[in-house]
């Protein structure tokens, strides 16, 4: 399993009821199913992640984030979890909103664009960041909300959103002791746990 | 007429008929004494009896579901895109059940039928038949089979319908139910359409209240005019623009009230074979069952409890131009369901098809549903497909 979602299912308790925002082939829901007994959902819009969740027996809705959640009810989950997928959302304040409308907490993660390769390739390059772990060009990208832990932790503060928990890893997805010393400059990738 | 039997057909198969004496209380309050049903099936019984998948027809559908009748036939079963050998629903796996419905015109008593009491056709006396008494028919039907629980209940549209009944009243006879382009209730524009159909029959000189066989006539005038109607809320604005657009019989305006365009002696030709395929009664039957389907009505009206005690899993989808049935249709099943914690898969198919969608084979709905019945086979325990097969 990837290493954030490692570190997130740890966070969960079991026999909870989770939501999945984006959820992919279904790879941390299978995992809460088989070893939590988690009940869960995903909810996904790439129609091949969709198929893999079916082959895997998860319960996926195909639906567009950006679409809002207004079709569940308030606190109806006990976590509301979205993996990388904040900076693809139309508006990610919006969709935090409801993602700690709809659950009572709130797991999310995504690429810390404060990261000491990303400043450096724009400050020495003078053109937006391309790497490995984030191979799109301005033009072509999903990625459409790049921010850093500083700017999600004044969107949190503004919001009134307490952070429960916060984690920092590298690109390979691990947490590092360095990583931690100066998460803002170190850190590829953030995860938030956070509710109101 | 097929040449020769495609590999992936059910191939010659042929309907049984099914005699019920136990009387059927009906929702009407009204009982039906005694009953025929018409099926069909494809497939094997496996000997521990869990591979049974139940199919439930729409309005004008019926048991013939898959292969042929005969080798003079024009066309295969009404859903044969779906069920065969390799099909979506694998027939080398699942033994699949198909009946006609009661209050039809294919077989199974229906207005058509003789009525014990009077010794005459039944006609307009049939009583109407609600959704919940199809599924208790198909709940002796399963009896009569020795079938203590299907593998999964399939139905698209007024089937779906069906599907999600089971679900309610007979919570351990299924695994799997799988609601295709159908909705919880109709709204009140699917009763409006309802209705003109009803009225198109109803008010045919031919239709004599329902005893048109005494008069040796068929309002076939209303019949052609309630399909030419149906027929226009399957299709889409799309569909119907990529098949006719505004193309011209003959070239030209004829400046009379005749079919100008293609689409409207497309809707005629349709309107007009359907007239002498189906039964006025049973037409009428058919969309009152339609009408009347809403099982959150003894609930109160919320849907979310009416569905607490489901215990199956579920597979939904829509199709992305159907109007009559609209995939926000399908949602508020979803998402009742997942507000009642049960185990639900959604697809929203892209299609420009309408409603018809469901009966034809898009790649992407024919791939999900395949995957969805592997599920359904794994959850019984039956041995996975060898992967070049799958």
């Amino acid at each position: 399993m990837r290493a954030d979602l490692q570190i997130i299912q740890a966070w969960i308790k079991t026999k909870t009821r989770v939501l999945d925002l984006g959820c992919g082939g279904g790879e941390l829901l299978a995992f809460l199913k088989r070893d939590k007994q988690v009940h869960g959902y995903g909810m996904e819009i790439n129609p091949d992640d969709i198929a893999t969740c079916i082959d895997n027996g998860i319960n996926v809705i195909e639906q567009d984030l950006d679409q809002g959640l207004s079709s569940f009810q308030d606190k109806s989950f006990d976590v509301v979890i979205m993996t990388q997928a904040l900076q693809a959302v139309d508006r990610p304040d919006l969709v935090l909103d409801e993602m700690l409308r709809v659950g009572k907490e709130t797991i999310v993660t995504f690429p810390n664009f404060g990261h000491w390769r990303a400043r450096f390739y724009l400050a020495l390059k003078g053109k937006m960041p391309v790497s490995k772990f984030l191979p799109y060009t301005w033009y072509n990208t999903p990625n459409i909300h790049f921010c850093t832990f500083k700017d999600f932790e004044a969107l949190c503060r503004q919001k009134n959103i307490h952070i429960i928990k916060r984690t920092v890893v590298n690109s390979k997805h691990l947490d590092h002791w360095v990583t931690n010393l100066w998460p803002n400059m170190l850190g590829e990738i953030a995860i938030y746990h956070v509710t109101t | 007429m097929p040449e020769q039997i495609p590999a992936d057909s059910v191939g010659l198969v042929q309907p049984q008929t099914l005699q019920f004496d136990q009387p059927l209380p009906l929702r009407s309050g009204r009982t039906l004494p005694q009953y025929q049903l018409v099926i069909e099936t494809y497939g094997e019984l496996n000997a521990e009896r869990s591979n049974a998948v139940l199919i439930c027809h729409a309005l004008s559908g019926h048991h013939h579901v898959a292969g042929y009748h005969s080798m003079d036939d024009k066309k295969p079963g009404w859903w044969d895109s779906a069920i065969g050998p390799g099909k979506a629903i694998d027939t080398n796996r699942f033994f699949v059940v198909a009946l006609n419905n009661l209050g039809g015109c294919h077989g199974s008593t229906g207005p058509q039928s003789m009525n014990p009491e009077t010794a005459k056709e039944y006609g307009p006396d049939f009583p109407i038949m609600a959704v919940r008494d199809w599924v208790k028919s198909q709940a002796r039907l399963a009896d009569r089979l020795r079938i203590e629980q299907w593998a999964a209940v399939v139905g698209g549209s007024l089937g779906g319908m069906q599907a999600l009944r089971w679900s309610i009243d007979y919570p351990d006879r299924l695994r799997h139910c799988l609601v295709i382009a159908a909705a919880p209730k109709l709204t009140a524009q699917n009763i409006a359409f309802n209705e003109v159909a009803r009225q198109a029959i109803s008010k045919d000189p031919e239709f004599h209240g329902g005893r048109y066989k005494d008069h040796g006539t068929l309002p076939r005038r209303g019949l052609i005019l309630a399909r030419m109607l149906g027929h226009i809320t399957y299709l889409s604005d799309d569909s119907m623009r990529e098949k006719f657009g505004r193309e011209l019989r003959s070239g030209k305006l004829s400046f009379q009230y005749d079919a100008d365009f293609q689409v409207e002696s497309y809707l005629r030709y349709q309107g007009e074979s359907f007239s002498e395929a189906f039964d006025a009664n049973s037409y009428l039957l058919m969309t009152k069952a339609l009408d009347y389907f809403d099982p959150s009505v003894d609930f109160g009206g919320d849907l979310v409890a009416t569905l607490a005690a489901a215990q199956c899993q579920f597979m939904v989808m829509s199709f992305t131009t159907d109007w009559r049935f609209a995939p926000q249709r399908s949602r508020e099943m979803v998402d009742a369901l997942v507000a009642a914690g049960k185990s639900v898969s959604y697809a929203e198919i892209e299609s420009e098809h309408g409603h018809d969608a469901f009966l034809i084979p898009i790649p992407r709905y024919m791939d999900l549903f395949g995957r969805y019945m592997n599920r359904v086979a794994a959850d019984i325990g039956l041995p996975a497909l060898p992967p070049e097969a799958s």
